[in-house]
């Protein structure tokens, strides 16, 4: 999938970002282009959901120090909806239920809220339901969850289908996916994975958060990234996905020797 | 503990009931047929009145809902006076309720009514119905609201010259809803508004009780007054929604009594959105077994607007059922007000009950003060009952910002589907889905 120019959709430097509290993403640097799968991996507690939810905007964490470039525009001066409306998208590790809002209602709109900031025409309601409808279909949803409340009682697998169908609705430059394959099935999984490879372009970039090598069975990522207290410690191919797999996380620290890939 | 009722206000009043010679309820009725029971009504209403007390917020009953700037207020009773044209009420109107009823500030204006000729139920003005059917209507008007102890529930019954009634009879079902609709046009006068309802028994009705507002100037300040009785004989079904849409700068005073006999059922819907100070008393008696009353309300307010609602369900018989669902929301400076008392008799065994109160705060400077009051003096009963007190959650506000909408259009959003439970249970889509729109457009901070 990797795109021969050398445009850049992310340029990520230096990154520093805290909570209240404490610094939790101390200096991640990460460049994404168009094209391409990245896959982020780490054990838990080292940061992956902190980075993509400053990515997003969401008002816990500050930027400190470095900035974050995305499609020649400083991301960390736009506010979240112009962050969505500019094409980021992040599909949440713990989607939130909004009890009382139809979810037909907020992804009509939502789909017209960015579709009017780019200049598209929106849909009205009978146009998006057969839009959505046919979306649905791709991921193997019931229409059924349409006419519930955004994720309110939805299982774990449902909500990150949920998630994936307002990507494929809002149509991201750059999507993140934070552990959309923890809580699903195998056959969720593939269902799922089968979405994210149909709307992966030459044109945009997607960002894959996980845990498990097996999603990158189905996704196949350029590169995989592995984040330790706060930053980038190891940058490799798709191979060190397996790696990972086979001899854990600690082996990054027995093999001393190997500092190859290491973001700068 | 009270200020004696010599303000300006009551004494305002007093003078002009004392002027009144020729009332309007003796308007078309024969000279032979006085109606002296209204009459006496309306003496012995007056006589309460006068010994009644202005309430102030040294009364635990008005401790957050100060009403002292209203008893400054000479607001004379409202005098009949121009009918709007029915252009100016079209966007009132509920294209399921046939059957209307409207009346411009406390008078009949029959020119805006409209009843169906197959009403299956006696409908109409009591100027008009009083003389004729006498006998169904004196066992109730008046005998269900305690204007022996409310001030203003006195006031009501002692200026009443006209109101809304509908009886429906035995085994009859009105599957269409009636629409009563009361209209204030004049500025700086009193009107009083007045409902009876009665189901008799094994009937079934629908009826909406709107309060809306046409002055000119959304500044004109009025008072209102009203009083709805309702009367459920066994088995009777009535769902009731109230909606007070009144002016920002109106006074809105109603109490509303509910009378249940056996086994019947009373589901009401009210939503508050307009006056600067509203007080709604809603009271409720199970009075026979196995009666059920499921009640939701939602206040929604902004600006300097105070929102009281004080409602009592009193079970004072074993098996009876109540279900309350109350929400606030409050934006601006306003402040909202939830007194919910729930009484269960002696010998009100197995009676099951449960009650919430749900609030939400759109701004630091808005105030909710909700207090629930169980007094249960039985055993063996089941009774919940819960209160909160919240702001929007900030998680949801920025998940729906990451999905592109503005923190205006999330919080409207959030806020409709906080509002949205309890105008689910609205059971006219016409209406439910003006309401709708109403509450997704409220906030208008951010
Ligand atoms: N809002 C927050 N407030 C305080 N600590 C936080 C907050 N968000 C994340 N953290 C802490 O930052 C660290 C990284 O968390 P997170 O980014 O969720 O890790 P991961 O997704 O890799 O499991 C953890 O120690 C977590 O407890
Ligand atoms: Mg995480």
């Amino acid at each position: 999938m990797k795109n021969q120019n050398n445009k850049t959709i992310l340029d990520v430097q230096n990154l520093h970002a805290n909570t209240q509290s404490t610094e939790i993403l101390k200096g991640i640097n990460l460049t994404v282009k168009p094209g391409e799968i990245h896959a982020i991996m780490g054990l838990n507690g080292s940061g992956k959901s902190t980075f993509a939810k400053v990515l997003a905007g969401h008002p816990d964490y500050t930027a400190t120090q470095g900035n974050i470039q995305f499609e020649q525009q400083d991301l960390l001066a736009l506010s979240p909806e112009e962050r969505a409306q500019a094409g980021i998208f992040l599909a949440f590790q713990y989607p939130i239920e909004i009890p009382g809002v139809a979810n037909s209602q907020f992804l009509r709109l939502a789909y017209n809220t960015i579709q009017s900031k780019r200049g598209n025409d929106e849909l009205d309601p009978l146009e998006f339901d057969d839009f959505v409808r046919e979306k649905m279909k791709l991921l193997e949803m019931n229409p059924d969850f349409l006419d519930r409340s955004v994720n309110e009682g939805f299982s774990g697998g449902e909500k990150k289908r949920n998630e994936i169908l307002q990507m494929a609705l809002l149509e991201p430059t750059l999507g993140i996916l934070d552990e959309t394959d923890s809580g699903l099935d195998i056959d969720a999984l593939k269902i799922v994975a089968k979405g994210v490879n149909h709307l992966s372009n030459s044109q945009n970039a997607m960002i894959l958060i996980t845990h498990y090598q097996r999603l990158l069975d189905h996704i196949v990522p350029d590169y995989v990234h592995v984040m330790e207290a706060g930053r980038i410690v190891k940058t490799g191919g798709k191979e060190l996905a397996l790696e990972l797999e086979k001899h854990g996380y600690d082996w990054l620290h027995d093999d001393r020797h190997n500092n190859v890939g290491v973001s700068a | 503990m009270s200020e004696p009722a010599n303000v300006d206000y009551l004494s305002c009043l007093f003078k002009s009931l004392d002027a009144k010679t020729d009332d309007s309820v003796n308007a078309g009725t024969s000279p032979e047929n006085p109606q002296s029971w209204l009459k006496q009504l309306r003496a012995q209403a007056i006589e309460n009145a006068g010994q009644l007390k202005w309430p102030t917020t040294k009364d635990e009953e008005w401790r957050f809902t100060d009403i002292s700037s209203l008893a400054k207020l000479p607001f004379k009773p409202a005098q009949p006076g121009r009918i709007p044209a029915l252009s100016d009420i079209q966007p009132y109107l509920i294209k399921e309720a046939v059957n209307r009823l409207v009346f411009v500030d406390g008078f009949f204006a029959p020119e805006l009514s409209s009843i169906a000729s197959e009403s299956q139920m006696l409908i109409g003005n009591l100027a008009a119905l009083a003389t004729q059917h006498a006998s169904t209507i004196m066992p109730h008007l008046g005998q269900h609201v305690q204007h022996q102890k409310n001030l203003f529930a006195a006031l009501n019954t002692a200026f009443l010259h006209d109101g809304a009634v509908i009886v429906v009879p035995q085994n009859n079902v009105v599957d269409l809803p009636v629409h009563l609709l009361f209209i204030s046009t004049q500025v700086e006068t009193t009107h009083y508004p007045r409902c009876l309802i009665v189901g008799e028994a094994n009937s079934k009705t629908t009826v909406i009780e709107d309060y809306v507002a046409l002055q000119k100037n959304a500044e004109d300040a009025y008072i209102t007054n009203s009083v709805a009785e309702f009367k459920l004989a066994a088995n009777a079904q009535i769902q009731h929604v109230r909606l007070q849409r009144e002016n920002q700068n109106a006074f809105h005073l109603a109490n509303c009594a509910v009378s249940l006999d056996h086994a019947s059922r009373y589901q009401a819907v009210s939503v508050s959105l307009g006056a600067k100070i509203s007080r709604y008393n809603l009271d409720v008696r199970l009075e026979a077994e196995t009666a059920e009353s499921i009640i939701d309300g939602l206040a929604l307010i902004t600006d300097q607007q105070l929102a009281d609602t004080h409602t009592c369900i009193d079970h004072l018989k074993p098996n009876c059922t109540s279900h309350q669902k109350h929400k606030c929301i409050a934006d601006g400076n306003a402040h909202a007000v939830f007194n919910g008392k729930i009484i269960v008799r002696p010998h009100a065994q197995k009676t099951n009950s449960s009650q919430s109160s749900r609030n939400l705060l759109l701004s630091d400077k808005a105030q909710i003060d909700t207090k629930p009051q169980l007094e249960i003096f039985a055993d063996d009963v089941k009774c919940a009952h819960g209160a909160t007190v919240g702001q929007l959650d900030k998680e949801e506000i920025f998940y729906l910002k990451s999905r592109g909408l503005s923190e205006l259009t999330a919080r409207n959003l959030l806020t409709y589907a906080f509002g949205a439970e309890i105008l689910d249970s609205v059971p006219v889509a016409s209406l439910k889905h003006t309401l709708e729109q109403i509450v997704l457009n409220q906030t208008q901070s951010c």
